[in-house]
């Protein structure tokens, strides 16, 4: 009999009920809340007179309309009524069932995926759910983790459980060492270059191997998060003394005897060597480069040495279609190295890179110098309070500063652009963001993902350059 | 959420590929705390030629003409008709919200993303898989008959050309189908087990005390 995968161990340990189709009744430990998805589930939970089955599970912050610039005590200020009547929802709803709530103004506020981790409301062996598709981001602790849709996420209050199906599991081995100056963005980026953005759809994905095993719990999260990118709704990484050391100490994380009793199941919290899993994938770490997208889909990235795709010579029809579309809505013309498009704005921030060693990276790349003239605006926005109160206890602020970066406060900012930071139609953006996709950052603007450090290599050069080999 | 049996209606074409919940409903009109009023935003950046924002008269605003949403003789579609990983990318559920808003009752596509999926049935939006050789046939279909309609039969799983001329099974899990099919509210049926949930909430709790804190 073949050994169980950490995602059956996650799964089978919080069934409730199996039910006659084979679908199971799943319990759900934490239920981390924003503003944008949560206002329609608690207008429903109290329209049908319920109440939330277990509020200590619930972690509310906003972040998607949050501003990014100075000066901001409380929701009151934001200027855009629409983006203020919904974080003041927010503000009232987290009020009116006494949820733990990190309002605007409050050092620990900032990016739930971000915030989770680090107050250590996330937690090996948890389910964990959030109105987010990147709440896969929580997986790299060895959680069962993903983003659900607003009616479930008044499901999950008024029940602690949701309906689910077991998905099938994938095995994204990686194997050898990241080569210096290659980062977990690029590696995910490289997965889904090699899977495709549907590639992970009705999978669980673990990620394993040696280049993963030798990640910060900072790369691991970058890698997870974008589990969803690739299409699996939830990404994992089995637990060992890299996740014991980030989470020990952590608010919320156990103390004393509970956090004896606590490591000692979570050192279970991978999959048994004689695991089978439904799909394996391998990827070969030492030979990869830094990474670069050139199209409206995560799937659309090459190495940085490459060329933009020329749609003659791909067969399919309806991908043909897609590249020359994707082409046009990035202004951008077959065979052209990647290494000489050029930028107007550089975004370092998100879910996905807004950790402190994402802007150890990028102030490493700038210090000492200065921004490209056709570089109109550079902008660093920390994950969190507290990570940006460490950056400035380190002086990256003062480095980004001086090269003529703009150091921000908190927040989704240009990931997704809700809040006043967006491009403008035909801007070109180099960004550590997730999506791609068009009108992502602004209508018309122009996504390239990349890591941290090749963000900050861009915004140096004025284009894309091997951060490597960066003059 | 409106029960959903048996429906019989006009089909849209959508070709491409990788239509993400960015496009289906831009970011900017998730600001909203209702579930309503999307409809007119769905699509909104192929939509109009305009860049939309939230309170404007859509009415009032310049369409897209090249956007084959757009074409006369979809208007009134309660089919759409999509390529692989419809609905990727972000959880939001303002996606199905919309589409359904605008008038479209079920997605026809070789995939779609794991949450848009969960997220549409949630709503009563019947999303059918079908593989790529069916979806050509039936995208050659739509473009050659103007009017052209398909039924589509919950209780039977089938996509049926009106004629007879082909019936195509689909599958939805069974629970899932049964709750559509009656309108049936997934809190109500889930607080049922309650007590199940309750015995699970205290072993589960007996043996990793901390997540009690």
């Amino acid at each position: 009999m073949s050994g169980r995968t950490l995602y059956d161990k996650l799964f089978d340990s919080h069934v409730v009920r199996t039910e006659d189709d084979g679908s199971s009744l799943l319990y759900i430990d934490r239920h981390l809340v924003h503003e944008v998805t949560s206002p329609q589930a608690f207008e429903g939970l109290k329209l049908a007179g319920r109440q939330p089955w277990r509020r200590q599970s619930m972690v509310a912050m906003p972040d998607h309309n949050t501003p990014t610039t100075s000066g901001f005590l409380n929701a009151a200020m934001i200027a855009d009524p629409v983006s203020r009547t919904q974080v003041e929802t927010l503000d009232a709803n987290a009020r009116e069932h006494a949820l733990t709530y990190f309002r605007i103004g409050d050092m620990r506020r900032g990016i739930v995926h971000v915030v989770g981790p680090e107050q250590g409301a996330t937690l090996p062996g948890m389910t964990v759910v959030c109105g987010d598709s990147h709440t896969s981001t929580h997986g790299a602790f060895a959680a069962l983790a993903f983003g659900i849709g607003t009616s479930e996420v008044e499901h999950v209050m008024a029940t602690q459980c949701l309906p689910q199906k077991k998905s099938k599991s994938m095995l994204v081995r990686c194997d050898g060492r990241l080569p210096s100056g290659v980062t977990a963005k690029d590696l995910v980026l490289a997965i889904i270059g090699k899977i495709g953005t549907a590639g992970g759809t009705g999978y669980a994905i673990e990620f394993g191997g040696e280049a993963v095993r030798s990640l910060s719990m900072e790369g691991r999260m970058t890698i997870c998060n974008m589990a969803i990118e690739a299409g699996a709704r939830a990404g994992m990484i089995a637990y060992d003394e890299i996740t014991e050391a980030y989470v020990k100490g952590r608010a919320f994380a156990p103390k004393a005897e509970q956090w004896d009793a606590a490591i000692k199941y979570w050192r279970t919290l991978k999959s048994e060597d004689n695991a089978t899993f439904d799909h394996t994938v391998v990827i070969n770490a030492n030979e990869l480069i830094p990474y670069v997208t050139w199209g409206t889909s995560p799937e659309m990235v090459l190495p940085v040495d490459g060329r933009v795709p020329d749609p003659d010579r791909e067969k399919d029809s309806t991908k043909r279609e897609g590249i020359s579309r994707a082409l046009q809505y990035m202004g951008l013309t077959p065979n052209t190295l990647l290494a000489e498009i050029k930028i107007d704005k550089v975004f370092i921030g998100s879910c996905t890179n807004s950790r402190i060693e994402d802007l150890r990276a990028a102030a490493n790349v700038v210090r000492g110098r200065r921004r490209a003239e056709n570089v109109k605006l550079a902008m660093v926005v920390p994950g969190s309070g507290l990570v940006k109160e460490q950056a400035e206890r380190e002086g990256l602020d003062k480095i980004f500063l001086a090269a003529g970066f703009e150091w921000r406060e908190p927040g989704c900012s240009m990931c997704l652009a809700m809040n006043d930071d967006r491009l403008e139609p035909g801007e070109r953006c180099a960004s550590t963001s997730n999506r791609n996709f068009e009108g992502r950052q602004g209508a018309g603007g122009r996504t390239h993902l990349v890591s941290p450090a090749m963000a900050a290599a861009a915004g140096i050069a004025g284009h894309f350059v091997d951060v490597r080999k960066l003059a | 959420m409106d029960k959903f049996v048996v429906l019989t209606g006009l089909v849209a074409p959508l070709d491409r590929a990788n239509v993400d919940t960015d496009a289906i409903i831009p970011k900017q009109f998730l600001k909203s705390i209702k579930r309503s009023g999307y409809g007119p935003n769905c699509f909104d950046e192929w939509r109009y030629l305009d860049v939309g924002q939230p309170g404007m008269d859509n009415s009032r605003r310049p369409l897209n003409t090249q956007f084959v949403l757009n074409e006369s003789r979809y208007q009134g579609a309660t089919i759409l008709l999509a390529r692989q990983n419809f609905g990727c990318g972000s959880s939001r559920e303002h996606a199905p919200w919309a589409l359904l808003q605008n008038g479209f009752r079920a997605i026809i596509a070789p995939s779609f993303g794991d949450i848009f999926y969960s997220n549409s049935l949630n709503n009563g939006l019947v999303v059918i898989r079908l593989d790529e050789s069916k979806m050509d046939r039936l995208f050659a279909d739509c473009a050659a008959f103007p009017g052209f309609q398909l039924t589509i039969d919950l209780e039977a799983q089938q996509v049926r050309a009106p004629d007879g001329s082909y019936a195509f099974a689909f599958e939805i899990a069974a629970g899932r189908r049964e709750r559509i099919m009656n309108g049936w509210d997934d809190i109500s049926l889930t607080l049922k087990h309650s007590d199940q949930i309750r015995a699970f909430e205290q072993r589960h709790f007996a043996a990793q005390p901390w997540l009690a804190n």
